[in-house]
């Protein structure tokens, strides 16, 4: 067993889709159905296997906040860049933060200006290179939820113990469940049902979300990223309404404990605090990022002013798609000014983004028609 | 960017494991992970196990699948 195709199988997902049909015929009222995928994962696969056209009509599937690229703040690559330029650091990078905009420029733009970006594949990569020019002050993007940040919060760590003091994070990590409240609270589309981010799960558990079942009454499940995964989350959902009992189901305990993983969760709190952070789209969120601990504060740069909102492009609508309120065919960059080759917006940007995976396998949602 | 993968720990050093991933072998951090072994899967994301992957977990969700199957009639069968 390799843990991938074996949850790939069609039949199944045939099979599954059917199943979610007939629990949709129970419902004891007739209705549409809005679940809401929240990680940029979940939409890439959705898409990807087109899970839309296996759907029953009523049951309309929504993108997210949950691409950490699509909502980091213009003011954190603005920052970025301030500190490759005027310090003339080593900005290291994950691929994905690459290519999005600043409120001027990306970091693809600024090569071409002279500043030193690295993309890594790892946080420990970046420390790898201040080991190897310890003149030089390498500044890691730490971006991502709390499936990356124990990754960071265990390289800064490993930065201490090696020595190597020129290694600095710029933490724009970002927590899930303050953000899907900060979601839920505005006024926006009434949500059914959450499929709740797999990976994340992974470090937090499912406890965290129980509010969003046992406050909001919205049905929420954690699961994975293969098509029987996401239809068995799906079905999961669609069964909760019927027996009218929301809860935090999981259907990826291969991957995600109901507790996550203590270890990870311990590292995170060892490095990090809560605190404050813009999020595109969401605005400032209180306690949903993580800042360095004054005690790794050698390891750390001053983050963005929480309170100064990210700069749109005046016509993109990615503040509107983050949340749901709009698909991405409605914004009328969309395919025309806005394309992966020539992205206007972050969630064009990353190939996660509801945007990108919208253009790259086409339009194939319900409920827009 | 919450992206993780599923591989298996071939060799063990310390914090750092190899582990095998789509024919290449690369190196990871274990610090993450409580008792990991050789011939454990775990997910990989990021440079970093962030979990062992649960074989029984599954293969229960696996047997569900095939539940599903046998409840819809004796024609299907779940490819395993």
């Amino acid at each position: 067993m390799k843990f991938v195709d074996e949850f790939r199988n069609i039949e199944a997902a045939r099979e599954l889709a059917a199943g979610i049909g007939r629990a949709v015929d129970s419902l004891p009222d007739a209705r549409r159905l809005r679940f809401m995928e929240v990680c940029g994962g979940h939409t890439m696969a959705i898409h990807r296997f087109g899970i839309p056209h296996l759907l029953p009509d009523v049951v309309e599937l929504l993108s997210g906040p949950g691409c950490p690229v699509c909502v980091t703040p213009t003011t954190y690559l603005d920052r970025a860049l301030e500190l490759g330029r005027r310090d003339g650091a080593v900005l290291a990078t994950f691929g994905d933060l690459y290519r999005v905009p600043g409120s001027q420029s990306s970091l693809e733009d600024a090569v071409a200006d002279g500043l030193d970006v690295r993309v890594v594949y790892s946080a420990t990569d970046a420390v790898q290179i201040a080991l190897e020019a310890p003149e030089r002050e390498v500044i890691f993007l730490a971006i991502g939820f709390e499936t990356t940040a124990p990754g960071t919060a265990a390289t800064i760590r490993q930065a201490r113990a090696e020595g190597a003091g020129n290694f600095r994070v710029l933490s724009g990590h970002k927590t899930m469940p303050p953000a899907l409240k900060a979601l839920v609270d505005s006024p926006s589309v009434a949500l059914d049902g959450l499929i709740l981010p797999g990976h994340v799960s992974t470090i937090i558990g499912t406890e965290p979300y129980e509010f969003l079942a046992r406050d909001y009454g919205i049905a929420c499940c954690v699961t994975g990223f293969e098509p029987t995964d996401v239809l068995l989350g799906i079905l999961s959902l669609v069964r909760q309404l019927v027996e009218g009992k929301p809860r935090v189901d999981n259907q990826y305990r291969r991957a995600a404990r109901d507790a996550g993983n203590p270890l990870a969760r311990d590292a995170v709190a060892e490095v990090f605090e809560p605190a404050d952070s813009q999020w595109r789209g969401l605005g400032m969120i209180p306690a949903s990022g993580l800042a360095v601990r004054a005690e790794w504060q050698e390891h750390s740069v001053d983050p963005p002013d929480p309170d100064v909102p990210s700069q749109e492009h005046e016509v993109c609508r990615c503040t509107e798609v983050l949340r749901g309120l709009v698909r991405p065919v409605e914004c009328p960059l969309f395919g025309k000014a806005c394309t992966p080759d020539s992205p206007v917006g972050a969630c064009m940007v990353s190939s996660e983004g509801a945007c990108a995976a919208s253009y790259k396998y086409g339009e194939a949602r319900r409920g827009h028609d | 960017m919450c992206w993780a993968v599923p591989a298996k720990i071939v060799e063990i050093d310390g914090d750092v494991g190899k582990v095998e991933l789509s024919g290449t072998s690369r190196q990871v951090g274990l610090q993450l992970i409580a008792d990991p072994h050789v011939g454990d899967y775990v997910l990989i994301h990021a440079g970093f196990a962030i979990q062992k992957v649960d074989e029984e977990e599954a293969h229960k969700t696996l047997d569900l699948l095939a539940e599903m199957f046998e409840a819809a009639g004796p024609n299907h069968e779940v490819r395993r």
